[in-house]
């Protein structure tokens, strides 16, 4: 495909006099994409998309959506769909009224306001709450009036501000499914804000993680848990051990890592690797495999458990280092105290330079 | 046991004489007016010699009267409008934007609600002086605008605190400018507070004596200062009359009001 990106980014930046959210940021987000900037608090990701809707005013770049130069109009002609934290549904408005608000706007026709709602409001799977007020819906019903609200418009991008942060936890989990059930119907291009990674992770197409105004990686769910690019992304993604060394040794594209307490890790080399390197390896506590002592391979003992029901997270100790470990319960639990063996396959090991970036 | 040992007992039955004596000491003087205002005596005291509607309809005929009552109608009304305009703007301002000298300007705006009322009146009195202007009915009007204007401006704000942004912001992604997203969100949700301040500033300006006093041109009388005229003279019962037409007004005028901002909220469904 090679048509026109729905929106781009062009080094976007925003500073607030000497403080700058957000830093030179470019991006190109297809027509249909759901795209999650995932960061910690205070990474940019908000003022990015206040950016896009125009609630924010950047201090340079540009910002094109549906290839049109957006960042010099006002909010209330851009054609954007805007889902708030806290819904933000007027108070004093029925719910048909709450989503026609914005057709009133545009040039619908009276006989196909009501068609238009009747249909947002069965895409949300909530038909017939027209006459009620917000106050009577639940949460989780008003995000979705929110979602009915935005997208009856017809927007150029759907702009999500951490939509699911307001619900309790198991709402949250169904909201995620049905919400990119809704965005793969519509076909709308969404553009998701949130710190949470499980729902960067299960709902997004590619995922934008940011810290401290700068994009540190863009790739699929898959490529920036498995494949991360930075010292960042592998520590906010998902649990890791970080262990920093030196390379003792690169042969047959393997190379082997002599970590500060002197234990050898053997990892794939990458092909721009130098002997005498300082690295930092990087190792996913999923991958981090514990064995009967007697198996062979480096020695630890179990410091603590944690039982997750159908997993266990570890802290073991190996000579003086701390590991994280997590696995699936097949047979036994450790307990603590227990020695165990430990199992890291080179593959899994990936291997940062002095700067915190990827060796590639 | 009996279940309600909370409202029997010593305590509690002193805590209700006392309750009824603070109520009677707080609105005896108001039944006084109203019920010796319907005494057919000569006298405006008790004892009351008959039932008579005589003093309202002397009242009637009361030319000074009616003027003075047409002079604070007037001034209220004027007041409450321009009042409610200007301090809908300066708590818009105030909350909603960031300008220099933010601090001062709300300070400054709120200042006439805490000097004492006299010393204002003497103020703008001077002011006037030095400016070499005439004191006109504008003169009085501006004065009550001044005094009144807090009112409007802290109720407001307080209310417009509570009306989160993001309602306008989702108003304006949808499509509206900034004035239809006034007109359409904010002002419906800040409705009960406009209410409220006008008629705050209605009650101000009509029951207002101490600043009127300086302020009047002369020769016009206000209603309270007819009143403190008329007891000049004589404690006539017509007093009783009007004191009780002017509680009418200032309390039935927040009822009305109440009413009408329940319909309103009710109707805007």
């Amino acid at each position: 495909m090679t048509a026109a990106a729905a929106v781009d980014l062009r080094n976007v930046t925003l500073a607030y006099g000497e403080f700058v959210a957000v830093k030179d940021v470019s991006l190109s987000i297809r027509k249909g994409e759901f795209v999650t900037l995932l960061g910690p608090s205070g990474c940019g990701k908000t003022t990015i998309l206040r950016s896009i809707a125009g609630l924010v005013q950047p201090t340079g770049g540009e910002i094109d959506v549906a290839g049109r130069r957006i960042d010099n109009i006002p909010i209330h002609k851009r054609n954007i769909g805007l889902v708030f934290q806290n819904y933000a549904l007027f108070p004093h408005k029925t719910i048909f009224d709450n989503i026609a608000f914005g057709l009133k706007y545009r040039d619908v026709e009276k006989s196909q306001i009501s068609a238009k709602v009747t249909r947002a409001l069965e895409m949300v799977r909530l038909p017939g709450v027209e006459k009620k007020l917000p106050s009577e819906m639940s949460g989780g019903q008003q995000q979705r009036i929110a979602l009915a609200r935005a997208i009856v418009i017809e927007p150029d991008v759907l702009l999500l501000d951490e939509p699911l942060s307001a619900l309790d936890a198991n709402l949250r989990e169904e909201m995620r499914t049905e919400l990119k059930i809704i965005q793969r119907e519509v076909g709308i291009t969404t553009i998701f804000v949130t710190h949470d990674q499980d729902e960067a992770l299960a709902m997004s197409d590619r995922i934008v993680v940011m810290n401290k105004g700068l994009i540190e990686q863009v790739g699929t769910p898959e490529e920036v848990y498995r494949r991360p690019e930075s010292r960042f992304v592998a520590s906010f993604l998902g649990q890791s051990n970080l262990l920093p060394g030196r390379v003792t040794g690169v042969a047959e594209g393997l190379a082997t890592v002599r970590l500060d307490k002197g234990h050898d890790l053997v990892a794939a080399a990458p092909a721009s690797l130098k002997n005498d390197a300082a690295v930092t390896a990087i190792v996913r506590a999923q991958k981090v495999v514990l064995g009967p002592p007697d198996r062979g391979g480096p020695k630890g003992r179990i410091i603590s458990t944690s039982y997750l029901g159908g997993s266990a997270a570890y802290f073991v100790d190996m000579g003086g280092i701390t590991l994280q470990s997590i696995a699936t319960i097949d047979d036994r639990v450790w307990r603590e105290g227990e020695d165990v063996s430990i199992t890291i396959a080179p593959a899994d090991v990936l291997l940062l330079d002095e700067g915190g970036h990827r060796l590639k | 046991m009996s279940l309600d040992t909370s409202t029997s007992g010593f305590g509690w039955r002193a805590v209700q004489v006392f309750t009824v004596l603070v109520y009677i000491f707080m609105f005896a003087p108001i039944v006084v007016v109203i019920v010796l205002s319907f005494n057919a005596s000569q006298f405006g005291g008790f004892p009351m010699t008959g039932f008579s509607l005589h003093w309202y309809a002397k009242l009637m005929q009361n030319e000074s009267v009616l003027r003075a009552f047409q002079t604070s109608l007037w001034v209220a009304v004027v007041t409450s409008v321009v009042c409610s305009v200007l301090g809908i703007l300066a708590a818009l301002a105030l909350v909603r934007y960031e300008f220099p000298g933010k601090e001062w300007v709300n300070t400054i705006l709120i200042a006439p609600a805490l000097v004492p009322e006299t010393v204002l009146g003497v103020g703008l009195l001077l002011l006037i002086r030095f400016a070499h202007q005439p004191r006109t009915l504008w003169l009085l009007v501006l004065g009550h605008i001044m005094l009144a204007l807090p009112y409007v401006v802290l109720v407001v704000q307080a209310r417009l605190i509570g009306v989160k942004r993001v309602y306008e912001e989702a108003a304006r992604s949808l499509g509206a400018n900034r004035f239809q997203t006034f007109r359409e969100i904010t002002l419906p949700l800040i409705m009960p507070a406009i209410v409220a301040s006008v008629l705050l500033v209605f009650t101000i300006s009509f029951d207002n004596i101490t600043a009127s006093m300086f302020w009047r041109p002369s020769g016009v009388e206000t209603m309270p200062t007819e009143i403190l005229s008329m007891l000049k003279i004589s404690i006539s019962p017509e007093i009783n009359a009007l004191g009780t037409l002017m509680i009418v007004v200032t309390v039935g005028l927040p009822l009305l009001g109440g009413g009408l901002a329940r319909y309103l909220a009710r109707s805007a469904r």
